[in-house]
């Protein structure tokens, strides 16, 4: 319903995308450019148009790690915020994000029975063999399709999406407790790889994984655009959206099925981001000023991107020092919005 | 053809069904009739099952019995844009389309006939700003839903159910959350588009007076759970609105036929004649009375009322007082 806004609305829509599209093309520059290893700009850019710089080291670090890097980063925040999105509208509630499904938690829990119960056989081999890399991948899909398959039974059993939203809080409980215990059991090493996975980090996806890592979440945001017309009814709730046609157990089995493979893929690579799929549609509801989906899904999409991004830089700022898990950083950037979200809800006009 | 039969149910009985024994059946034996061009209010007291009427009749929950037809096919034999084509509802839930426009919600009522990304063509935009018009709210079309008062709001999911072309629309309690002026306003729309466009409207209601003053028919449902249908001066005058509550009730709430609703019945031995040419003036100062336990029928002592400040009481030992106001002849009275 895009081109039947108000033309105040869709002149602000247009400002708003053309504006997130160009913080998201400058963070991506600067993040090819700071690093731990200084490569000027000019080099940069005469690696990435192909002409390459005559420094073999300066073309690896580029094409090899910070290029993967950026694009990690970047469909990762996508990723994370149209899950929010889909989820917040799904739940009928606005704080709603994927990690409180329990999709998050599912995929860490698989992820902690590779690192922990093999970790013995696969010691320290997360990040550096291809074998302990894709056990790990394998492990978190399973977790978060375990989490997914339980979470399907209950929507057709349980009524009404709060109770449908507790049950998620409960079953990622019970994951917790599943991996506090194997923490328990574990190796040493194992337990350090875990906790370090545990930090965030947008770098564990290699070159050579990126298409696959790219293809998964780029089809389910496709699947998630085709979803925007009944996410539109949903915002009248569920009696009402059936009462305009909608298929509410498919449409919900899609969203559910949507938002969990975005979390569970960026959660295998990237380790459990918190902060940016609660935070993102918020931010994208506010720019625009309106709930609509038909741009609030673009623009979450790009914000996504540009937040993650920003993240990513500031986790490389301290250059000499080390990198800042990414984990560290998302609470600084989302508790202040969700705090001003709370104390304003009066005034946001999407609360009411 | 212009009262003609749009939904009806045949020995429906509904209520909620355990596994696949039938455990509570609310009302059964329910042979009811919606018509095109009439507004009809569904009254009945707190819990005795209208809210589960509606969605028997809508589809969204399974009959236990009997059938509902809409537009000569059963209810259950849509699928959910079939239905959505044919059937609107409007309910009182919370949403979350505050940060929605006006014109975007009722937008939202053409989705069953829009395509797969939801956009509008021109025949669509022209029935929403119909629709918008219709319902008395064009004017607030730019608004935020957030924005709009809780009358303006029930009068945006009017537009919108408006919106969706269905020949039937069902409300659940559309005015309960609505201040007096809104919910004539609402009762007084939903008349006009009934007796316009033509369309079947049923709305369940508290509200007596203004379903009495403004639906064509009414569903009565009972105290014991049947459901009196016909045109609502002759169901008052047939006495089906004391039957909405039980006879042990009748001493603390009774239909009044002259008001057209339910109040305090009137228990009291004395009485006085009450003479006043003036129907406003006697209206409130038997209102006056009533309230005070005091019948305006009696020996007890006669009333002149000549004007609002000039009433004349004069009693059986042939003593007479003058009173200036309706408290005076009350301080006398009691």
């Amino acid at each position: 319903m895009n081109n039947f806004t108000s033309d105040n609305n869709t002149r602000r829509s247009c400002i708003v995308v053309a504006a997130l599209a160009v913080a998201v093309v400058t963070l991506a520059c600067l993040c090819l450019v700071v690093g731990a290893v200084d490569i000027p700009a000019r080099a940069v850019f005469d690696i990435l148009a192909g002409h390459g710089c005559g420094n073999q080291a300066w073309e690896l670090i580029i094409t090899q790690s910070r290029l993967p890097l950026v694009a990690t980063a970047a469909l990762a925040g996508a990723a994370l915020s149209v899950a929010g999105l889909l989820l917040q509208t799904l739940f009928n509630n606005p704080l709603a994000g994927p990690s409180i499904l329990g999709v998050s938690s599912g995929a860490s829990l698989g992820v902690a029975v590779v690192m922990l119960a093999l970790g013995g056989e696969l010691g320290t081999l997360f990040g550096t063999t291809i074998g302990g890399y894709l056990s790990i991948l394998a492990g978190a899909l399973a977790g978060a399709a375990l989490i997914l398959a339980a979470l399907m039974v209950f929507s057709s059993i349980v009524h009404g999406a709060a109770m449908l939203l507790i049950v998620g809080i409960m079953i990622s409980y019970l994951a917790s407790s599943a991996i506090s215990l194997l923490n328990f059991f574990s190796t040493q090493e194992g337990v350090h790889s875990y906790v370090i996975w545990g930090l965030g980090n947008f770098s564990g996806v290699t070159a050579g994984s990126l298409p696959l890592f790219a293809t998964v979440l780029l089809l389910a945001i496709g699947w998630s655009i085709l979803l925007i017309k009944p996410l539109d009814a949903l915002l009248l709730g569920n009696r009402y959206a059936e009462s305009l046609g909608v298929n509410l157990r498919r449409t919900r089995n899609s969203l559910l099925f949507v938002s969990g493979t975005l979390t569970a893929t960026v959660t295998a690579f990237c380790g459990p981001i918190g902060f940016i799929g609660l935070v993102v549609p918020h931010i994208a509801r506010l720019a625009l000023n309106s709930s609509s989906h038909s741009v609030l899904m673009p623009c979450t999409a790009l914000a996504g991107a540009a937040i993650a991004l920003l993240c990513q830089l500031v986790s490389v700022l301290p250059t000499s020092v080390g990198i800042i898990p990414i984990n560290a950083i998302t609470p600084i950037v989302g508790v202040p919005i969700i705090i001003y979200i709370i104390l304003n809800r009066e005034k946001i006009k999407y609360f009411n | 053809m212009r009262h003609q039969q749009m939904l009806s149910t045949h020995d429906l009985s509904i209520g909620y069904r355990n596994g696949n024994h039938v455990a509570a059946a609310i009302m059964q034996r329910l042979d009811l009739q919606l018509h095109g061009g009439r507004l009809t209010a569904l009254l009945g007291r707190n819990g005795i099952g209208k809210s589960t009427l509606l969605r028997t009749l809508a589809g969204s929950q399974p009959a236990l019995g009997g059938s509902v037809e809409l537009d000569g096919r059963d209810v259950t034999g849509y699928d959910g844009r079939e239905l959505s084509r044919l059937l609107s509802l409007v309910y009182t839930d919370r949403t979350q389309a505050g940060g929605l426009t006006v014109k975007q919600l009722v937008s939202l009522g053409r989705y069953p006939y829009t395509g797969f990304f939801g956009r509008l063509d021109s025949h669509d935009r022209k029935v929403v700003n119909d629709a918008m018009e219709a319902t008395g709210i064009w004017h607030k079309n730019g608004a935020f839903v957030a924005e709009l008062s809780d009358g303006e709001r029930q009068k945006a999911m009017i537009a919108r159910a408006l919106a969706q072309e269905t020949p039937v629309i069902l409300l659940d309690e559309p005015t309960a959350f609505l201040d007096v002026a809104a919910r004539i306003e609402v009762m007084a729309l939903l008349h006009r588009l009934a007796n316009e466009q033509g369309k079947a409207i049923l709305l369940s209601t508290h509200d007596i007076s203004q379903a009495v003053s403004l639906a064509d028919e009414l569903w009565v449902v009972t105290h014991d759970r049947r459901v009196l249908q016909g045109c609502t001066e002759d169901l008052i005058l047939t006495g089906a609105m004391q039957q909405l509550f039980p006879q042990s009730e009748r001493k603390t709430v009774a239909f009044d036929p002259m008001l057209g609703d339910f109040e305090v019945p009137l228990q009291s031995a004395a009485g006085y004649q009450l003479e006043c040419s003036d129907p406003i003036l006697r209206h409130w100062i038997a209102n006056a009375m009533h309230r005070n336990g005091i019948s305006t029928t009696g020996t007890a002592g006669i009333i002149t009322v000549h004007a609002h400040g000039n009433i004349t009481l004069s009693l059986p030992d042939n003593t007479t007082a003058q009173c200036h106001s309706v408290a005076e002849l009350l301080n006398l009275l009691i």
